[in-house]
């Protein structure tokens, strides 16, 4: 319970913080709107391909977008030594782990919300009975993202170029969660939703399990100083 | 420091046998002919290239409890060896999927897979590269190698279940459906061959590495001594 709190505490801490700065989920979204601008010049799609390209676009920008947002998670801590200070605070690093990727998850969810809000608009991409499927899909894919992600930037943001370093390390590892995510996503768009749907679901939550346990194990020797 | 002989002869040795076995003594194909040769060092690669991993993943644990340099050594030299494995892999298979399959490169499971496997040891390497504190290099690459190597399989898997629905042309049987017994002699030799060659070149960079660490001491202790003289 006491570990929870302390999660609890780092996530309010960093959403207060995202409350008074909104770095973060600006960027993210305007960047968002920026491939959605790009992607319709690029390939000018009709409805039809709008359809077929909808997943993988779709979770492109997520990803990219995400990566932005986890750029920041460290880079804030890295100001006027906040690290030193929650590293002295007298809490759990796992604790630590747990509420600055809780944190991520959620500006990269709300960042999604918002990206795929505008997709549909767009591109008149119709989601009705989609919007269940994606509000199981997104998280779950979202999650073993974010999580991974969060460790991955704390391991970047030591290097010289922490921001080039985190895609390089995170992409990747990242791959099979952005395959089951578009696939999921994929089915869920044909209609009836395929029998991927349920094997993919499947697949993220394992994903997840993985890569939030291996994280955790780990992410102490992450801040050893 | 040991030498390093009683590993380089017999890796020498086993190096002519194969290269002996795969040009003269197996037969060649019928249906790919000459250039199905390049399968006796295109597997090896690969196997080599995994072993790899595996052992970054296995040393950086160790080096994880225990905190011994030696251990950090150990990872990142397999990293390095198993980097230019898995290179060798992406160069000798291009060259032997374009006459057979009339491309270069499709994203069948293992393709896919040691691509992936390429981009996490370059990414580690880098990694190592660009961060200045020797502890926290150990430490943070550890932590990497092991996120990485149990990505591997995950990654796989995944590009397996891909593909299973999303069908691809049909690019002929597998390289080890049936081999003719002389060929899978001059295959399994290969495989020996290149898996001393492995431990070979990881023993090799070690050594090089621990000379590196030993003349970085005798140079701080060359200049704590002069500046005493002083």
């Amino acid at each position: 319970m006491k570990f929870l709190n302390q999660a609890g505490a780092i996530l309010w801490k960093d959403l207060l913080n995202e409350y008074r700065t909104r770095d973060a989920l600006t960027s993210m979204l305007l960047f968002g709107l920026l491939v959605i601008l790009t992607f319709h010049f690029a390939f000018e799609p009709d409805s039809l391909e709008t359809q077929k390209f909808a997943p993988g676009l779709l979770w492109t920008t997520f990803i990219f977008a995400g990566l932005l947002g986890l750029n920041r998670a460290f880079a804030s801590e890295r100001e006027n030594e906040a690290l030193q200070g929650l590293l002295l605070a007298p809490v759990n690093w796992g604790a630590i782990f747990l509420g600055k990727m809780l944190a991520n998850l959620l500006f990269m969810l709300l960042a999604e919300t918002a990206i795929l809000g505008c997709f549909a608009i767009f591109f008149n991409l119709s989601l009705g009975a989609k919007i269940g499927w994606l509000l199981l899909i997104v998280p779950l894919g979202t999650l073993g993202f974010a999580s991974v992600g969060t460790i991955l930037a704390a391991i970047s943001m030591n290097t010289r170029m922490s921001d080039v370093m985190l895609p390089l390390l995170l992409l990747p590892v990242a791959l099979p969660a952005a395959i089951g995510s578009v696939e999921a996503t994929a089915a869920a768009f044909s209609d009836p939703p395929g029998a991927a749907l349920a094997f993919w679901l499947k697949f993220l939550v394992v994903f997840d399990v993985i890569f939030i346990t291996v994280p955790l194990l780990l992410f102490d020797f992450v801040l050893e100083e | 420091m040991r030498s390093l002989n009683w590993l380089l002869f017999p890796t020498l040795l086993l190096i002519l046998i194969s290269l002996y076995c795969i040009f003269i003594y197996a037969p060649t194909e019928s249906s790919m002919g000459e250039v199905q040769r390049i399968f006796y060092f295109h597997v090896p690669s690969a196997w080599t290239g995994f072993l790899g991993i595996f052992l970054v993943f296995f040393c950086s644990i160790l080096f994880l409890i225990k905190n011994d340099r030696a251990w950090d050594i150990r990872a990142a030299a397999a990293a390095e060896v198993g980097a230019i494995f898995t290179t060798m892999v992406l160069i000798s298979g291009p060259l032997w999927a374009k006459p057979i399959w009339g491309i270069y490169w499709t994203w069948d499971a293992k393709l896919t897979s040691l691509f992936v496997l390429w981009l996490i040891y370059l990414g580690y390497l880098l990694l190592r590269r660009l961060l200045e504190s020797p502890i926290q290099r150990a430490r943070l690459s550890a932590v990497f190698g092991i996120i990485g190597a149990i990505d591997v399989p995950i990654v796989y898997m995944s590009n397996r279940w891909w593909r299973t629905q999303h069908p691809q042309p049909v690019m002929g049987g597998g390289e080890s459906s049936g081999l003719e017994p002389s060929m899978l002699f001059t295959f399994l030799l290969s495989l020996t061959a290149f898996t001393f060659l492995f431990f070979l070149l990881w023993r090799m960079r070690c050594r090089i590495e621990e000379s590196a660490d030993r003349l970085e001491a005798l140079h701080r202790e060359l200049n704590t001594r002069l500046q005493e003289g002083k």
